[in-house]
């Protein structure tokens, strides 16, 4: 495997500077239409010549032609994806339409959503961690005198958030954890009632600042299994695994990424382009591409929705495929997710959770007569899963679990 | 020949005990030098001399003399001893220190093996297999004294003699002193007997004691007889034996802590063994195969054991099915037994004709009759109630497991109870005691085993869906409320009752869902592969679920699980978590319960079939019914359990939680 030999490495390391000045004279990070050339050439040349040391574009009249052919397909998804990513600017992992998005929850009439909305609009912040503000909103605004009605009204809540969204998952766990965090801590019960409130919001807040030290921690943790030379396969945007990707290339590593395209809603576009700021070579791919470049894949990363308790994950349409092409093929498949995305759920099979629902754009019209599988997203069994990338450490799937009945029981 | 020899005699005990770890035979190591300089002059003439009286006379030594002829058969095969001097400077181990503790814990695995094997070995052919692979792995001189690996039973009982009296120094080191005469007793019973351990050896009773002694006299006669020279290197070889064993009792003793491998019983039996005996009640994993055990076992038991017939070679060691019934006969008992409460017996008998069955009935109604027992209790004059009571309640259990194996859940339980028998604090009053114990056994048995099961229903109901096809093999309880409920709330869905000779439980479970309007499906077991394609989920019951995520329970649920997962089909296990237990099991055959051979030889009311019905009796059928199976944690999806519902990877966790709850409760 040529981008595994050493000559590789060092070939690359001779021509550290030339990709540098292309990439950076060509490339105006902000626009796409801009950014799209090296990234094509680079995933382009990939394809074309895949047994060339030497990636650089000067060699091959060959690819040029071949990049400036395909160049038009691959603009066009760009110019829909460009679209798409104008569509949804921080859009966080469930694709939900966010649809009481007032901004400033007037006074009295405090409402969870509102807040919740409120604070999931901040592109960095995730979904659990939204949700713990917001409670925290709540214990803030509430007017209750005891632990008691503060607990009644907490719960109140939480619950009220988790029925807005059946569906999130890291927004469901958020509010567990919180709640369990409440009713468990026994030091709330000894204290005065200003004391246990001031501590709970406290908790709160903390757990932002722990969240967003998860990803770092993740990154930290993964970047021992990103060998020189390897080739990476991303399905759909996680910020995790961006993260993850980011500090090696921050520490030099070389690597390539696959990116699927992830449809519908071209979730790989959007990685892809964050990719190639980073000057990593990245290369996208169809969905429907991924058993054919597998071979070349050394690792799987994927992000997660959430983390069930068998171990498995639910993530993104696509990844159970994945992983199971993996799996068959032996390559390892590794999941970056934060704790608070594990959830004390056990879905048996596909069929057996709440379906998140989303619509999807065919381009063409569809006749009514025909089904249109909208989910939009799988569940992948801890048994296809290799390791899992968490705060708690570097986990196999079974010890989620033991994870998780140490949290809550 | 004469040096290797006195050098081997020298380290016989470092041999056995180092030849475990110490491969390479590196000879330019000398030992330490004090065993050496004692030790060395007394073995070594008792070897040479007994090589004289070997080649003077060799038949009637090995028949007459004990020490002499304990000797005798081992000097015959030269070759042997000359390896065994080439391992034996191995032994001799550079670490001093370590020694000690290595040397006795590793002669006391391997006299406890010997101990087993040894007894077991006129019966059981595989076990003498094994002997002869530990005799293999231990250079030690015993090991160089079976020739032929020792497999058949004279060969076994041949060379077990010599190996005990040709290391006479040796062993005596880890046995008491007058241990070394005995090794010449005649009766077959006493010749395996020395190979014992220590332990074991000083549970023999008094009258076991005395004719050993008898034997050992006489034998010290005939050997003064043999020869004066003899007698001489006799005497010399007890002394040295009685010197020894002052030193070599202490590493005994130290193996009886380090090493628990030893098993439990045997600590039992530095206390004087007749109280202690009625204390001990049969561990539920006592290995039948096991003679002297099964014999002590079978004194002390109410209940009157009756042999099976043809034992299937590989569960020879689990307690077999008795013959007939004891009905009748423990009926009769009933005004005689004062040991055991009339509510214990009564459930006791219950167990036998199998009136109660299933893991949780047969759980509650042992608690429930210990419950009343406590209620009856009053503690004898001299005696504090914690210890008494410990002792009866053993004794009732012991009883119970003598109707019927107890399970792993009831185990639990009566951990449980005994642990708060345990705990009870001092100052209370015995009534308060009392009603603080039945109290604490209402409490497990409501929060344990009903709520539960409870808990139990409430998350496995979330994974029926409407159109669901639920299969489910035997009947278990957690299951049939899962089922009941589910239907309660409105579900639908259809199940697949797969059943199996001979207990067809699966028939009474039919029989009450179709009673309850469910739409039900009845198969026998060996339609399983036929019918799974259409089912979408399997609900198991189990006894116990093990560490590993293996669930032990009814048999032929591991077919149906692992029909199951090849198909595809999630299969979910309902276990309370009571019955969570932290051994380990990889196969069925290690523990089990044997069940009735007619039960599946004889198909009640069909006398057309009855095609077995003149050779059961023939020497080479043997029936096998087991109760219990094992089903790898591989082909499980999911346990429900009442901490919820957790991957089979997660069973030691819930142990760990749970066996905290225990002492909590």
């Amino acid at each position: 495997m040529w981008w595994r030999s050493a000559s590789f490495i060092l070939d690359h390391r001779l021509q550290e500077d030339p990709p540098n000045d292309i990439a950076s004279s060509s490339k105006e990070p902000d626009t796409l239409s801009k950014l799209s050339p090296p990234q094509t050439h680079s995933s382009f040349m990939a394809a074309a010549d895949p047994f060339n040391p030497i990636p650089n574009p000067k060699i091959s009249a060959y690819y040029q032609t071949r990049a400036a052919h395909t160049a038009v397909v691959t603009s066009d998804w760009l110019a829909q994806a460009q679209a798409a990513v104008g569509h949804h600017p921080d859009d966080s992992p469930a694709p939900q339409t966010q649809l009481l998005a007032s901004p400033s929850a007037s006074g009295k009439s405090f409402c969870v959503i509102n807040e919740f909305n409120n604070w999931r609009k901040q592109p960095d912040l995730a979904e659990a961690v939204a949700a713990i503000r917001a409670l925290a909103a709540v214990i803030r605004a509430s007017e209750a005198t005891t632990m008691m009605e503060l607990e009644i009204e907490l719960k109140k809540a939480s619950d009220s958030l988790k029925s807005w969204d059946t569906t999130s998952i890291s927004l469901t766990a958020g509010c567990d954890l919180f709640m369990r965090y409440v009713t468990r801590t026994s030091a709330l019960e000894y204290e005065d009632f200003n004391s246990a409130r001031s501590r709970l919001i406290e908790r709160a807040e903390k757990f932002g600042e722990i969240s967003c030290k998860a990803r770092r921690i993740i990154a930290m943790l993964s970047q021992d299994f990103i060998f020189d030379g390897c080739t990476i396969l991303v399905h759909g945007f996680s910020r995790v695994v961006l993260e993850v990707l980011k500090t090696a290339a921050q520490n030099k590593k070389l690597f390539r990424v696959f990116c699927t395209e992830g449809r519908p809603d071209r979730t790989g576009l959007r990685f892809s382009n964050e990719l190639a700021k980073l000057d990593v070579p990245v290369k996208l791919l169809i969905d429907s591409a991924v058993a054919y470049t597998m071979d070349e894949v050394d690792m799987v990363f994927v992000g997660a929705d959430g983390v069930v308790e068998s171990g498995g994950i639910i993530n993104m349409m696509g990844t159970y495929q994945i992983a199971l092409v993996a799996h068959s093929m032996n390559k390892p498949v590794y999941v970056a997710a934060e704790s608070y995305k594990f959830a004390r759920l056990y879905p048996l099979d596909q069929k057996d959770m709440a379906p998140a629902l989303r619509p999807i754009d065919f381009g063409v019209p569809i006749p009514s007569k025909v089904e249109v599988e909208r989910s939009a997203r799988d569940y992948t069994p801890p048994q296809y899963l290799t390791l899992l990338f968490t705060d708690l450490g570097v986990l196999t799937p079974s010890v989620v679990s033991d994870e998780l009945i140490q949290l809550y029981l | 020949m004469d040096p290797r020899r006195a050098s081997r005699t020298v380290s016989d005990p470092k041999i056995r005990q180092v030849g475990f770890f110490a491969p390479p035979p590196d000879r330019s190591f000398s030992g330490p030098p004090d065993p050496i300089s004692t030790s060395t002059p007394n073995p070594a003439a008792a070897t040479t001399t007994a090589a004289a009286a070997n080649t003077s006379s060799p038949p009637p030594i090995s028949d007459l003399s004990p020490s002499g002829n304990s000797l005798s058969p081992v000097m015959i095969p030269p070759p042997r001893h000359s390896s065994d001097t080439t391992h034996r400077p191995v032994p001799f181990p550079p670490v001093s220190p370590l020694r000690r503790d290595t040397l006795s814990l590793t002669v006391g695995s391997y006299n406890n093996n010997n101990n087993n094997i040894i007894s077991s070995s006129p019966t059981a052919s595989f076990y003498d297999e094994s002997k002869g692979i530990t005799v293999k792995v231990s250079p030690t001189p015993a090991a160089s004294s079976f020739p032929g690996g020792g497999f058949d039973l004279t060969a076994v009982k041949a060379s077990s003699v010599p190996a005990s009296g040709l290391t006479t120094v040796s062993v005596v080191k880890t046995l008491p002193p007058g241990f070394t005469e005995k090794v010449g007793g005649s009766v077959e019973m006493q010749n395996d007997l020395p190979a014992n351990s220590k332990p074991l050896k000083e549970r023999t009773s008094k009258a076991e004691r005395r004719a050993l002694q008898e034997a050992q006299r006489a034998a010290k006669a005939a050997a003064k007889a043999e020869g004066s020279k003899l007698s001489a290197t006799t005497s010399g070889a007890v002394a040295s034996a009685n010197a020894k064993p002052t030193k070599a009792t202490k590493p005994s003793s130290q193996k009886n802590d380090s090493a628990t491998v030893a098993s439990s019983e045997k600590k039992g039996g530095d206390r004087p063994p007749e109280k202690d005996r009625k204390k001990d009640a049969p561990h539920p994993r006592m290995q039948y195969d096991d003679k002297s055990r099964v014999e002590k076992a079978k004194r002390r038991a109410v209940v009157k054991q009756t042999e099976a017939r043809n034992r299937v070679e590989l569960f020879r060691h689990l307690p077999q099915y008795e013959h007939g019934t004891q009905l009748p006969d423990l009926e009769s008992k009933f005004f005689q037994l004062d040991p055991v409460h009339p509510v214990v017996y009564k459930v006791g008998l219950q167990y036998i004709s199998g009136d109660i069955s299933g893991g949780n009935a047969r759980c509650i109604a042992m608690l429930q009759a210990f419950q009343e027992a406590i209620k009856d209790y009053s503690t004898p004059d001299e005696k504090t109630l914690t210890r008494d009571l410990t002792a009866k309640i053993n004794s009732y259990v012991s009883f119970l497991n003598e109707c019927r194996p107890l399970s792993i859940s009831m185990g639990n339980a009566i951990r449980f109870l005994k642990n708060r028998i345990a705990k009870l604090p001092l100052t209370l009053s015995e009534s308060e005691a009392k009603a603080f114990l039945q109290s604490d056994i209402e409490q497990f048995i409501s929060e344990k085993i009903i709520l539960a099961d409870k808990v139990i229903v409430k998350h496995a109901v979330t994974k029926i869906r409407d159109g669901d096809v639920l299969l489910t093999h035997g009947s278990s309880s957690a299951v049939e409320m899962i089922l009941l409920h589910a239907h309660e709330l409105g579900k639908q869905f259809r199940v697949v009752i797969v059943d199996s000779r001979p207990k067809l439980e699966g028939q009474l479970l039919l029989r009450r869902l179709v009673g309850k309007g469910l739409s039900c499906t009845y198969a026998n077991i060996n339609a399983v592969s036929y019918i799974m394609h259409e089912v979408t989920r399997v609900f198991l019951g189990a006894s116990s679920v093990l560490s590993n995520g293996t669930v032990y329970s009814r048999v032929g649920t591991a077919c149906v699980a692992m029909v199951a997962h090849e198909f595809r089909v999630p299969v979910l296990v309902c276990c309370e978590a009571y019955k969570f237990h932290e051994r380990v099991q990889l196969d069925s055959i290690c523990s089990n319960e044997l069940g009735d051979p007619d039960a599946i030889s004889k198909v009640p009311g069909r006398e057309d079939i009855n095609y077995l019905d003149g050779c059961t009796n023939s020497e080479n059928l043997q029936l096998l019914n087991l109760i219990y199976d094992a089903t790898p944690s591989d082909y499980v999806s999911m346990i429900v359990t009442d901490y919820g519902m957790v991957p089979p990877t997660s069973v030691p966790v819930i142990v760990r939680e749970y066996c905290r709850d225990q002492v909590w409760i």
